[in-house]
């Protein structure tokens, strides 16, 4: 029996020595891989999209290899904390709030949001004008406001946690409505086709990329959604360098640099816009 | 049903691999647990108060808990807390622990709280004789309970850790917070690229029976050997 | 430690935990009916009643809880048929999903409590009836069931604790549990050690007050 115990702790340290990695070179990049087309994977489950093409041709620039690691979007900045990855590259839109945590590069791309129906729903053809900006405001954004808040009066809308849309349907802008969050894209699309959801809010191009995969008649209403609450464009998440100080703390200040000048140069070479319209169908660069 | 085939568009060689790792991930973790549980046990049988409190706030606060919070806790809590104690030695690299590792543990330590249970309601039901007779013959304390307490504990802890192994068996589609590839993850996937959860989920339920059946049938011919000679 | 943040989140998962408590309370209801029948069943004489009781039971022991979860949430939702039955109107709601979930998984494990207290009730107990010319049927239902149900309290005061843990998955299919309230916190706060801490103490309570409530039953109705 000693015998037994002495293997069994000799198992787990050594699962423990072979499961450390120490800290390399090569800068490892977080990403959800289920938010196409920024990030999603192929059906031998690599990580594929726009933003993971971008990560490798930014860390070109930078002159390091990288490596991109899938997390599952409601633990993305905890990981980012937890030194699982050195930069998030998912989608994640600039937000004061998320800058209070963790702080962001240049934004690189632009999404705007959009309330989506299945065909059919008495929501379409809503009386809005095609953009609104909640940043600029203005008498022409609280109309349209107004006229979404009875729009979705009593509508079960559905989206995904810890993102911008949730916040904006939780912050009062469209009165109060009836939010369900939902773990991934992929669950919200479910329970808006299957009819559990009158409506869902996200990215627009999330929206038509499932349309088109999944056949189903799904609707984009309403004016597009940017600023405000739907933040300045997306761009990598970073740790704050003030987080830890010292070695550590510099050595992420120094990641900050160099990811905004390997967006200067992407962008004047014009890597994004190329990858931007490969992914997205239109130049969605900043 | 070509969904579920072997092969490129098929899924069913990644299913196949991730049932290999829920295998994997619930040995480990059961193995953990019974670290765990042999820690925990003779403190929890011990005379010493404060020793008895450490091992009841361990059972009660980790069977307490729904298993998920406790995965949570351990994931987002755990690492920060390893790499807290490696700065105090001087160490500031990061530390990763793969999502093996921590997945394992995480439900090691679940697993390890109910086997603690298990074998100290076993010893407690060993008779009070065995104990005695060992203590009389002289012979020495950790022999004792090597050779004579552990096999009696063994055999009749086998049917209540053969509901342990089920809990840890099951548990481990709770992981997926570790990003670890196992069945209920891939599963997850599989539904989510073929918007086809009714198919993948249900298979997943084929291929958690399937583990239940062949642990059923294994946990019962080790409940015979063990057996033998009482 | 952000304490402040722990204490601001407590009354919000304190609210949720009324949501915890009702789903509990539900799943419990319904679980006890079906294990009830259920443990009939695998009684019977009949061996074909007995095995399809013995495949329900299982099946709903033998894979986790949170894919049965989800087969009753995503996968009916998917099937437009489905979605045209009456039926829809209670599947569409995830709150009856959940309850539909827990309370098929709590019923087959309380109907393997029931069948064992049933099983190894003392034959004494019956002989007594039988002896005392009382027929066969009102010795099951006056006296083999309450004998059962009095003989099952420990076990299933540990079911209901397992069960109110169960009750924690119902945050994977979008209802505000005290899981999924403490989720929602961290999905703002990104605080998640602190917040789940507090979920944590909070589940902690309540199987405290259970666990001593069933002490409490236990106690009062024993009858050895």
């Amino acid at each position: 029996m000693n015998i037994f115990k002495k293997t069994i702790f000799s198992v787990l340290a050594s699962l423990l020595i072979i499961g450390n990695v120490y800290a390399s070179d090569k800068i490892k990049i977080g990403t959800e891989g289920a938010y196409p087309p920024w990030n999603s994977k192929d059906a031998s489950g690599k990580l594929i999209g726009f933003e993971v093409e971008l990560a490798y041709a930014l860390c070109r620039y930078i002159g390091r290899q990288c490596d991109i690691v899938e997390q599952d979007w409601d633990g993305m900045i905890p990981a980012l904390q937890m030194r699982k990855f050195d930069a998030i590259m998912a989608g994640m839109s600039i937000t004061d709030e998320r800058k209070k945590v963790i702080t962001f590069s240049q934004g690189y791309a632009d999404e705007v949001g959009s309330l989506a129906v299945m065909k059919g729903s008495d929501l379409e053809g809503m009386d809005t004008p095609e953009g609104v900006n909640l940043t600029l405001g203005g008498s022409g954004v609280n109309k349209a406001l107004k006229t979404i808040t009875g729009a979705l009066a009593g509508k079960t809308v559905c989206t995904q946690t810890g993102t911008i849309h949730q916040n904006f349907l939780e912050s009062g802008d469209v009165g109060k409505v009836n939010v369900r969050t939902y773990k991934t894209q992929d669950e919200v699309n479910l329970d808006l086709a299957s009819g559990r959801c009158d409506v869902a809010l996200a990215a627009a191009v999330a929206f038509t990329d499932y349309a088109e995969k999944s056949g189903k008649s799904v609707v984009l209403v309403g004016p597009t959604f940017s600023g405000g609450a739907f933040g300045n464009g997306v761009g990598v998440g970073l740790r704050q360098a003030s987080q830890l100080g010292g070695t550590l703390g510099a050595r992420d200040a120094e990641l900050l640099k160099a990811f905004n000048k390997a967006i200067d140069q992407a962008r004047k070479d014009g890597v994004i816009s190329r990858l931007a319209i490969k992914h997205f169908g239109f130049d969605a660069s900043m | 049903m070509e969904l579920l085939s072997f092969g490129k568009t098929g899924w069913g060689d990644e299913l196949f691999y991730a049932t290999l790792m829920t295998i994997a991930v619930s040995i480990t973790a059961m193995l953990i647990g019974f670290f765990f549980a042999l820690i925990f046990t003779p403190l929890k049988l011990s005379n010493n108060k404060f020793l008895n409190f450490i091992a009841n706030s361990y059972t009660t606060v980790i069977r307490g808990v729904p298993e998920l919070l406790v995965i949570y806790l351990f994931f987002f809590g755990g690492s920060g807390a390893i790499m807290y104690v490696a700065s105090i030695f001087g160490y500031f690299e990061y530390i990763e622990i793969n999502a093996f590792i921590t997945g394992s543990v995480a439900i090691g330590i679940i697993s390890g709280a109910y086997s603690t249970e298990v074998f100290r309601g076993a010893i407690q039901s060993i008779d009070k004789g065995q104990f005695e007779a060992a203590k009389v013959l002289g012979i020495k304390k950790h022999i004792q309970f090597f050779k004579i307490i552990m096999p009696q504990m063994l055999r009749l802890a086998i049917p209540n850790l053969s509901n342990v192994w089920q809990i840890t068996l099951k548990d481990t589609s709770l992981i997926s917070v570790t990003g670890l590839v196992e069945i209920m993850r891939q599963s997850y996937i599989a539904a989510g690229s073929t918007r086809d959860p009714l198919l993948f989920y249900s298979f997943a339920a084929v291929l958690y029976l399937m583990l239940t059946f062949l642990s059923m049938k294994i946990i019962n011919r080790l409940e015979v050997k063990y057996s033998r000679g009482f | 430690m952000d304490f402040t943040l722990m204490a601001s989140s407590l009354p919000k998962l304190l609210g949720a935990a009324i949501v915890t408590l009702k789903l509990l309370s539900l799943s419990l209801f319904f679980g006890i009916f079906i294990g009830l029948l259920f443990a009939i069943l695998r009684l019977s004489k009949n061996s074909l009643v007995s095995k399809f009781a013995y495949g329900y039971s299982y099946i709903f022991r033998g894979t986790p809880l949170l894919v049965q979860i989800f087969i009753i949430y995503y996968g009916l939702g998917q099937i437009e048929y489905f979605r045209t039955t009456f039926l829809w109107v209670i599947f569409k709601e995830p709150y009856w999903c959940a309850i539909i979930a827990f309370a098929l998984n709590t019923g087959a494990y309380t109907s393997e409590i029931l069948r064992s207290a049933f099983q190894t009730i003392k034959p004494g107990i019956i002989e007594a009836g039988k002896s005392l010319g009382i027929s066969n049927k009102i010795i099951f239902y006056k006296i083999q069931i309450p004998v059962a149900i009095r003989q099952s309290l420990p076990a299933y005061g540990n079911e209901i604790i397992l069960m109110m843990k169960g009750t924690s998955l119902a945050s994977t299919v979008t209802l505000m549990d005290i899981t999924g309230v403490a989720k929602h916190i961290v999905s703002t706060t990104y605080k998640p050690l602190e917040v789940f801490l507090m979920a944590g103490g909070i589940y902690l309570f309540m199987t405290f007050i259970i666990h001593n409530l069933i002490k409490y039953l236990e106690k009062k109705y024993s009858f050895q």
